[in-house]
């Protein structure tokens, strides 16, 4: 089984001290039944990167396993009280999210679409907007912010259980202009360091930033559980924070800057699979 | 008293009688090390699950000691012996007097 | 300085209190290690630790100990501020006298582990686990 030679590869690189950089050949197949797609070629719009590659390739053996088993990754625990939120009635309209969508693997498919235009509406979203939209329409309830802890439990079940599809954001029509924005966006230097995502994501993964193994920056596996926080961060929480780390002032989580950002960073990673909640740094 | 605390336990559902199983437990806790210092610069008091044990059918399987170490959200991964089917009983100990508990049963044929 | 009866009296008072903290706040890996033994001697051999060489994040490291015929095993991080990490007490329905967890060094330390062997003797395994700070982000 593929797992357990993994398994017995990292003991074994363990025992002969080898370095704890990522074994680029490895493939990633979660509790021995879901395929991951963690390598695939990069879409025609990028002008850059011939193949885009999964975060979880850049981690050491150790974190890599920690992500293959769905008991020793600690993002599931939060998926699991997410499912317990999906079926549990909130709001004046007496309904929970089962009301409507029976179970969360019947939205199987729904994270590896988003960020996506809302017709109705005449906006990009997000897919915590989304719910959000649901929450205050349907459900009667009250709107949560951008990366709340309901709301991110929530977006790493939609994850889990869309694990394996390839991610497959539109990004023309409608979404075209806010895509081009966060194509901007991305390519511009920030900060008094005068770094953009580029210089580091796209001229330098592969390579160390100091200590850590610098990746592409897909996001794929967000929401993901980072073993420096010991918790579950979502995307607008992470560029914030790499812009903040530009020493730049940071955009906000919801804003319009981080929406188009999001939208153009999660179409870098069309054709690598939904990964999350992923286990990295 | 602690909140969010939740605990995730891994047992095979059947066994043989006199099988070695692997168990693996986690549980959602922030382990305060009482190192952090809190935004008014004062330390952030220690506040850890600071004892783990498994047992089965009375019997005790392991008996952990947890320091402010053990990472957020404790993991554990351990061998049992089966000898017979019953109910495994997993206990966590909060510094603050708290018990979080939670079982599985294994059927032995 | 000239010492006031009452400075004398508050340093001799100070220097008591100081004595009766608490052992385990000033614990040192020696004492975490003597509090285990006994003070016996401490052997090698019959105990594998396993810990990463380098530390993806020192916030999360997973480590193992494996030492068959023990009745209990320590794991002591000498270079944290508390060196006590934790120990596994093994019971008569454990399968194996093995563990796994998840810990956090402090920097770039010895992380050392001692059995109790069934015949209370110990043996002590010792792995040096770097830890680094990363990039941005880290």
């Amino acid at each position: 089984m593929k797992k357990n030679m993994l398994r017995m590869a990292v003991a074994l690189s363990s025992i002969l001290g080898t370095a704890a950089v990522a074994d680029e050949g490895a493939n990633l197949v979660i509790n021995g039944d879901i395929g991951i797609t963690v390598r695939a070629p990069a879409s025609a719009h990028l002008d850059n990167l011939d193949e885009v590659l999964s975060g979880w390739l850049f981690r050491a053996d150790e974190t890599q396993v920690m992500q293959m088993d769905d008991f020793d990754n600690p993002g599931m625990i939060w998926v699991d009280a997410a499912r317990d939120q999906f079926a549990a009635v909130e709001g004046g309209e007496g309904k929970s999210c089962a009301s409507c969508h029976n179970s969360p693997e019947d939205l199987a498919g729904v994270k590896a679409v988003y960020p996506k235009w809302n017709e109705e509406a005449g906006e990009v979203r997000t897919l915590q907007m989304q719910i959000n939209d649901c929450r205050v329409s349907r459900m009667g309830a009250e709107a949560q912010k951008t990366d709340h802890k309901s709301m991110l439990y929530m977006e790493a079940l939609m994850a889990s259980v869309s694990r394996g599809m390839p991610v497959n954001v539109a990004i023309d029509g409608p979404v075209q202009s806010t895509w081009e924005q966060g194509k901007d966006i991305y390519y511009t230097r920030y900060g008094q360091l005068e770094l953009s995502c580029a210089n580091c994501h796209e001229d330098n993964y592969g390579n160390m930033i100091r200590a850590d193994h610098l990746s592409q920056g897909q996001i794929n596996g967000f929401p993901t559980y980072r073993l420096k926080n010991a918790k579950l961060n979502g995307t607008h929480s992470r560029f914030k924070g790499c812009v903040r780390d530009t020493r730049a002032e940071t955009f906000k989580p919801g804003s319009p800057e981080f929406i188009a950002l999001e939208l153009y960073v999660a179409s870098r990673g069309n054709g690598l699979s939904i990964e999350g909640p992923s286990v990295r740094n | 008293m602690a909140s969010g605390v939740k605990p995730r336990v891994k047992v095979p559902k059947t066994a043989t009688a006199g099988d070695i199983i692997t168990i693996k437990t986690l549980i959602s806790h922030k382990m305060e090390s009482g190192q952090r210092k809190g935004k008014d610069g004062n330390i952030i008091p220690r506040s850890i699950i600071n004892r783990f044990t498994c047992d089965f059918n009375g019997q005790n399987v392991i008996d952990v000691t947890l320091e402010p170490a053990i990472s957020t959200n404790p993991f554990f991964e351990f061998e049992a012996m089966v000898p017979e089917s019953g109910e495994f009983k997993f206990i966590w100990y909060d510094d603050d007097g708290d018990v979080y508990e939670a079982a599985k049963s294994i059927t032995a044929s | 300085m000239k010492l006031t009866r009452r400075d004398a009296l508050a340093l001799a008072l100070g220097a008591t209190a100081a004595s009766f903290l608490p052992l385990r706040a000033m614990a040192s890996s020696d004492e975490v290690i003597a509090m285990f033994t006994g003070g016996a001697d401490v052997g090698a051999g019959g105990l594998t630790l396993t810990a990463p060489e380098i530390a993806e994040n020192g916030n999360t490291v997973p480590v193992s100990v494996d030492a068959p015929g023990a009745t209990s095993i320590i794991v002591i991080a000498t270079g944290n501020p508390t060196p006590a990490v934790a120990t596994f007490n093994f019971g008569p329905l454990s399968g194996s006298q093995a563990a796994s967890t998840r810990i956090r060094l402090a920097g770039t330390q010895d992380v050392i582990a001692i059995a109790k062997l069934a015949d209370g003797s110990f043996v002590q395994a010792s792995s040096t686990v770097k830890v680094t700070i990363g990039g941005c982000g880290g």
